[in-house]
C-alpha cells in the first residue's frame, strides 16, 4: 500500500501532499519535514530507495523518490509494493502531468494544485495503484475537465 | 471565466509575501474571508473558497472549519462543486471526525448517479477514508458496481472493495464471486484491480485462499499472453507489456503457490519462461524478473528453477545500477534463511557493498552480512565488520554494534578473541552500544580466568586514553578487581604496562573528577578505588582521603558509598579484606532478566549491629526498618543474627537506576512451582496476616506475607519487620504499600527470601506495626512452623 505521496521542491516547500493513512495535521507537516531532510541529503548517483525514517508506519516502510529538476517526487510505501514498479509509476505520473499541462514545470503544480490532485486520483486510489496506462489517464482527465467547463458555461449564461 | 482564477490570485499573493510573518498575515486574512463566506447561505464561489482552503491546508495552516463546507458541497448537484467537495473530504475528513458520517448518504446517492464521473468520485472517496460503518452500509452497492459493464467504474469498484475488505474482513465473502468473474475481463485496469482484490482476499482469509487456487490456470494463461504478445502500444513500458500487471500477477501466484504442490507445478513452466524471456536492461524488466525470482524461491519449485533464480540474483548483484543492487540484496535477505549456501557464494560481493558510498546500499549490505556470519567465516567477516564500524554512518552504528555483539557471542572461536572484539567495538563505537554490554562483558571477563592479566592491561591502556562511558565503566571495574595483576606487571599475552600504584590511582581519580563521567561511572570508579585498598600496599592513606572526600558529595549514591566505605575503614577494618576480596564467577543470567524484567525488587540486607553498612542496589527504597529491627533482634532470647553482609557480591551491579536489568545474582532462580499452602500467623484488631510459601530452592525458600483489614476504617503506616535465627539469611523485598483499605477491599503483600544453606529448622519472628483509627499498634509474632514445603 502506498502510504503517502509527497511532492516538494529543493527547499522543502510542499507542492502536493496526499496521505492515504490518517495523520493529524501537525504530524503531516512533521513527516514532510523529515522526508525532505532525508531526501535532500542524498547524492544524485545513489539509489532511489531510502529507509530510516521513523514517523510513518513504524518499520515496514521505505521512501522511493525521484528527483526531477527542482522537484522531489516521493512515494512512501510499505513492503507490499514492488519498489521498481513504484519507480516506474512515478515516471508514468510525471509523464502524464507533462501531457496534461504541456511541458509541465513547478509553477504549473503550484498554481493548479487542485488539477494535479484530480490527475493523481486517476493514477492512485486509496493507496493502491489504479491505472498505469498514460493515455487512458489523460483521456479520462480530459473528459472530466470538459464536464466541469460545460457547467460553468451554462452558469455564466444565466 | 475559468473556475480557479481566484485560487490563483491568492496563491500569487501568498508567494509574493517576502517573510514568513507576512505570509501568515495574508493567510489569516484570506481564511477570515473564507470563513465569512462559508457562513453565507448561497454563494457562487463556494468551490473556489474550498480550493483556497485546501491550498492553505497543504502549507500547514489549520483548516478544520472547512469540514462542514465539504459536506455541503458534496451534496450539491453541480459536478464542479462535488469535485472540490470530495477532494476536501479526502484531505480534511477522516473517520474520527463526526462530519464524515454525514457524507455517507451523499456517497450512497452518488454511487447510483447517472454520470460515471460522479460515481467515480464517490468510489474514490470511499476507498480513501471510508470508515467501517460506511463500508458495511455501502458494500452491497459496491458489489453491484463490480458487475456493471463500464470498465472505468469496475476498476475503481475493485479497489474500493479492497479497502472495504481491509476495514471489515468479514465482508470478503461478499466479493468472492465478483472477483472470480472479473478475471475474464480484457481491460488491463480491471484485471489489475481484480488481481489486487483477490490478493487481499487470499491474505485475509485462508479459506478464500483454498478457493482461489483454482484460478491459477487462468492467471497463468493471462501471464503467458502478456509475456508472449508482441508490441502493444498502450501497455508498453520500455519494451515490456504492462509490467505492473505482470508484477501483480506474479505476486498473487506466489501467495497461491506457497506450500502447495499442485499450484506450484502449474506455475513452473510459466516462471521458467518469464525468467528466460524477460529483458532486464531497463527497470521495468528488472521489476518483473525480481518478482519472478521471489516467487520461484517462495513456492515449491523444482531445483533447476531455484538455481536459475539464484543465478539471476547474482547477476543483479553485479549490476552497475545501484537500484538493481539494492533490490537484489533485499531479495537475498529474504532467501538467506532457506538457501543459506547459495547466498554464501556471493559473500565477497556483499562485503564489498559495505564500502559503497550509498547509505541505503550500506544498510542492506550490513543486514545481509550479519545474516551470513557463520562459524566458518567468523574471523574474516568480523574483520570486515569492524572496519565497517569505524567508517559507517551514525544511524547504522547502533545496529552494527549490536549485530557484531550477537555474532561474536554465537561464534566466538576463543574467549580472548571475544574479549578483543568487544573491546574493539567499545573503543570505536562506545557511545552507541546498549547498556547491557557492560554487565555482559564483566561477566565474560570473570569467566575467563587465564585472561585476567591480559584484560586488565588492555583495559588500563584504554582507560587512560578513552572517554566513552561503557568502556570506562568496564575498565574501572577490571582495574579495581585485578589491580594487583596490573601492578605486578607480568603478562604473557601482551606488553605489560609499567605502572606504579600512584599512576593507577591517578587514572581512577581522573575518572572520578572528570565532567564527562556519568554518575554510574563515578560509582564504578569509587568502588574500584576502594577495592584497590586491599590490593596495593603503599597508598592506602591516599585511598582513604579520596573516599572521605566523597562523603559529602551531592550525588546521593556516591555519598552513601563513600560513607559506607569510610565506615569500613574506621570501624570494620578487620573485615575490610574479606569484604573486598575477589568476586566469584558470576552466572550468566537468562535473557529475560537482562532485558529489564525486574524479578527482584530492591534487595535489602540485615546486618548484625546498627552501624554496619547496608549496601543497597538497584532502586533505593526508604529503609526505616534497619534500626528498629535490630532492636528486635538484640532483645530476643534466641539472639537471632543474620550473617554478615556480603556487599562485594553486589558491586557488580551497575547502579544506574535507569536500568533495573543486570540483577546478576539471580536470587530467585529455580522455578519450582509447588502448590503454596498458606498459614494465618496473626489475627488481631481486624488485621489478618497470612504467610505463603512461594518457591522452594535447594538452599532456601521464598515466602509472601499478605495482610488484609476487616475493620471499617483504613489502616495506615502498616509495617512489617522480620528476624531469623543465625545461619539463615533474610532478605525482604519492598512491600506493595503501607495502607490497608477497609473491609478487605485490598491486600498488602511483601515478599521475603530466606536462605538456608545449612538447612537448619526455619523460624521467624515478625513484628507488625500499624495505625488504626488513630491508635498505633505494635505486635510480635513468632512463626515456628512453616508450611510443609519449607522443610527440606
Amino acid at each position: 500500500m502506498i502510504k503517502a505521496i509527497l511532492i516538494f521542491n529543493n527547499h522543502g516547500k510542499p507542492r502536493l501532499i496526499r496521505f492515504y493513512q490518517y495523520f493529524a495535521e501537525d504530524m503531516q507537516q512533521q513527516i514532510i519535514r523529515e522526508t525532505f531532510h532525508l531526501v535532500s541529503k542524498r547524492d544524485d548517483n545513489v539509489c532511489n530507495f531510502l529507509e530510516g525514517g521513523s514517523l510513518i508506519g513504524g518499520s515496514d516502510y521505505k521512501l522511493i523518490y525521484r528527483h526531477y529538476a527542482t522537484l522531489y517526487f516521493v512515494f512512501c510505501v510499505d513492503s507490499s509494493e514492488s519498489e521498481l514498479g513504484i519507480l516506474d509509476l512515478i515516471q508514468v505520473f510525471v509523464e502524464t502531468l507533462d501531457k496534461c499541462f504541456e511541458n509541465v514545470c513547478e509553477l504549473d503544480l503550484i498554481f493548479h494544485m487542485d488539477k494535479v490532485h484530480y490527475i493523481l486520483q486517476e493514477v492512485v486510489m486509496g493507496g493502491m495503484v489504479l491505472e498505469t496506462n498514460m493515455n487512458e489517464i489523460v483521456a479520462q482527465v480530459e473528459l472530466q475537465n470538459r464536464m466541469e467547463k460545460s457547467e460553468f458555461v451554462f452558469i455564466s449564461r444565466m | 471565466m475559468s473556475p480557479s482564477v481566484r485560487l490563483q490570485e491568492m496563491i500569487r499573493v501568498i508567494r509574493s509575501a517576502r517573510t514568513q510573518c507576512e505570509e501568515r498575515g495574508v493567510i489569516q486574512r484570506e481564511c477570515a474571508a473564507i470563513r465569512a463566506q462559508f457562513r453565507q447561505a448561497d454563494n457562487v464561489g463556494r468551490s473556489h473558497n474550498l480550493a483556497k482552503l485546501l491550498y492553505v491546508h497543504m502549507l500547514g495552516y489549520p483548516a478544520h472549519f472547512g469540514q462542514m463546507e465539504c459536506v455541503r458541497l458534496i451534496a450539491s448537484p453541480r459536478y464542479s462543486e462535488k469535485r472540490v467537495g470530495y477532494l476536501g473530504a479526502m484531505m480534511l475528513l477522516d473517520e474520527k471526525q463526526d462530519a464524515s458520517l454525514l457524507i455517507t448518504n451523499s456517497i450512497k446517492n452518488d454511487l447510483s448517479h447517472s454520470n460515471q464521473y460522479v460515481q467515480s468520485l464517490a468510489l474514490c472517496t470511499l476507498a480513501c477514508m471510508g470508515s467501517a460503518e460506511m463500508c458495511r452500509d455501502l458494500a452491497p452497492e459496491i458489489d453491484r458496481l463490480l458487475r456493471t459493464s463500464n470498465s472505468y467504474i469496475k476498476k475503481k469498484a475493485a479497489l474500493c472493495a479492497v479497502h472495504i475488505v481491509r476495514k471489515v474482513p468479514e465482508l470478503g465473502e461478499l466479493f468472492t464471486t465478483a472477483a472470480h468473474s472479473l478475471l475474464s475481463e480484457k481491460n488491463h485496469g480491471v484485471l489489475h484491480g481484480a488481481v489486487v482484490l483477490i490478493t487481499e482476499l487470499c491474505e485475509q482469509n485462508p479459506e478464500s485462499l483454498a478457493q482461489f487456487r483454482k484460478v491459477v490456470p487462468e492467471l497463468v494463461h493471462i501471464m503467458k499472453g502478456l509475456v508472449m504478445s508482441g508490441y502493444s502500444p498502450e501497455h508498453n513500458v520500455a519494451g515490456i507489456s504492462d509490467p505492473f500487471l505482470q508484477v501483480r500477477i506474479l505476486r498473487l501466484l506466489r501467495i497461491l503457490g506457497r506450500n502447495n504442490d499442485t499450484a506450484s507445478d502449474a506455475m513452473n513452466d510459466l516462471l521458467a519462461q518469464v525468467a528466460t524471456n524477460t529483458d532486464s536492461s531497463k527497470t521495468a524488466g528488472s521489476a518483473v524478473l525480481y518478482e519472478t525470482v521471489l516467487t520461484i524461491m517462495d513456492i515449491k519449485s523444482e531445483s533447476g528453477l531455484r538455481v536459475l533464480a539464484v543465478n539471476i540474483l547474482g547477476r543483479f548483484l553485479l549490476n552497475n545500477d545501484r537500484n538493481i543492487r539494492y533490490i537484489s540484496m533485499m531479495s537475498l535477505q529474504k532467501i538467506v534463511q532457506t538457501d543459506h549456501n547459495a547466498v554464501q557464494r556471493h559473500r565477497g560481493t556483499i562485503v564489498d557493498c559495505l564500502k559503497d558510498p550509498d547509505a541505503s546500499v550500506k544498510r542492506r549490505a550490513l543486514e545481509l552480512s550479519l545474516a551470513l556470519v557463520s562459524a566458518v567465516n567468523i574471523r574474516s567477516m568480523m574483520k570486515e565488520l569492524l572496519l565497517f564500524l569505524s567508517s559507517c554512518p551514525p544511524e547504522l552504528r547502533a545496529q552494527a554494534a549490536s549485530g557484531i555483539f550477537s555474532a561474536a557471542e554465537r561464534y566466538a572461536p576463543s574467549q580472548r578473541w571475544h574479549i578483543d572484539t568487544i573491546l574493539h567495538v567499545l573503543t570505536t563505537a562506545g557511545a552507541d552500544v546498549r547498556d547491557e554490554t557492560v554487565p555482559n562483558l564483566i561477566q565474560l571477563i570473570t569467566t575467563a580466568n587465564e585472561l585476567h592479566s591480559y584484560t586488565v592491561h588492555k583495559l588500563y591502556r584504554a582507560l587512560v586514553a578513552d572517554i566513552s562511558q561503557s568502556l570506562v565503566q568496564v575498565a574501572c571495574w577490571c582495574v579495581g578487581e585485578y589491580g594487583d595483576l596490573l601492578l605486578r606487571a607480568e603478562c604473557d599475552d601482551t606488553e605489560p604496562v609499567q605502572v606504579t600504584e600512584d599512576d593507577v590511582l591517578d587514572a581512577l581519580e581522573t575518572v572520578l573528577q572528570s565532567h564527562m563521567s556519568s554518575p554510574a561511572t563515578r560509582g564504578f570508579a569509587l568502588t574500584a578505588t576502594m577495592k584497590l585498598s586491599t590490593r596495593i600496599t603503599h597508598n592506602v592513606d591516599r585511598i582513604r582521603s579520596i573516599v572521605s572526600i566523597y562523603g559529602s558529595c551531592i550525588d546521593l549514591e556516591l555519598q552513601q558509598r563513600a560513607v559506607e566505605y569510610n565506615a569500613l575503614f574506621k570501624k570494620y577494618d578487620h573485615m575490610r579484606a574479606a569484604v573486598l576480596e575477589r568476586m566469584p564467577v558470576i552466572d550468566k543470567t537468562s535473557p529475560g532478566h537482562s532485558k529489564g524484567e525486574m524479578t527482584a525488587g530492591p534487595v535489602q540486607e540485615r546486618d548484625q549491629t546498627q552501624k554496619q553498612p547496608a549496601v543497597e542496589t538497584v532502586s533505593q527504597e526508604s529503609t526505616n526498618q534497619a534500626s528498629n529491627l535490630l532492636d528486635l533482634l538484640s532483645s530476643s532470647d534466641d539472639a537471632p543474627q543474620s550473617t554478615p553482609a556480603q556487599p562485594h557480591s553486589l558491586d557488580a551491579c551497575p547502579t544506574s537506576s535507569s536500568s533495573p536489568e543486570g540483577d546478576l545474582l539471580d536470587l530467585l532462580g529455580g522455578l519450582d512451582l509447588m502448590p503454596a499452602p498458606s498459614l494465618t500467623v496473626y489475627e488481631k484488631n481486624g488485621v489478618t496476616l497470612r504467610l505463603q510459601c512461594d518457591r522452594q530452592m535447594d538452599t532456601g525458600v521464598s515466602i509472601t506475607l499478605s495482610a488484609s483489614n476487616s475493620t471499617d476504617g483504613d489502616i495506615t503506616q502498616f509495617n512489617l519487620q522480620a528476624a531469623v535465627p543465625k545461619c539463615v539469611q533474610l532478605q525482604m523485598k519492598a512491600p506493595s504499600g503501607d495502607v490497608l483499605p477497609a473491609r478487605a477491599a485490598g491486600q498488602l503483600t511483601q515478599a521475603i527470601l530466606l536462605k538456608n544453606p545449612n538447612k537448619v529448622g526455619l523460624r521467624m519472628r515478625v513484628r507488625v506495626s500499624y495505625c488504626s483509627q488513630g491508635t498505633n499498634y505494635q505486635d510480635t509474632v513468632q512463626i515456628d512452623s512453616f508450611p510443609s514445603v519449607a522443610w527440606q
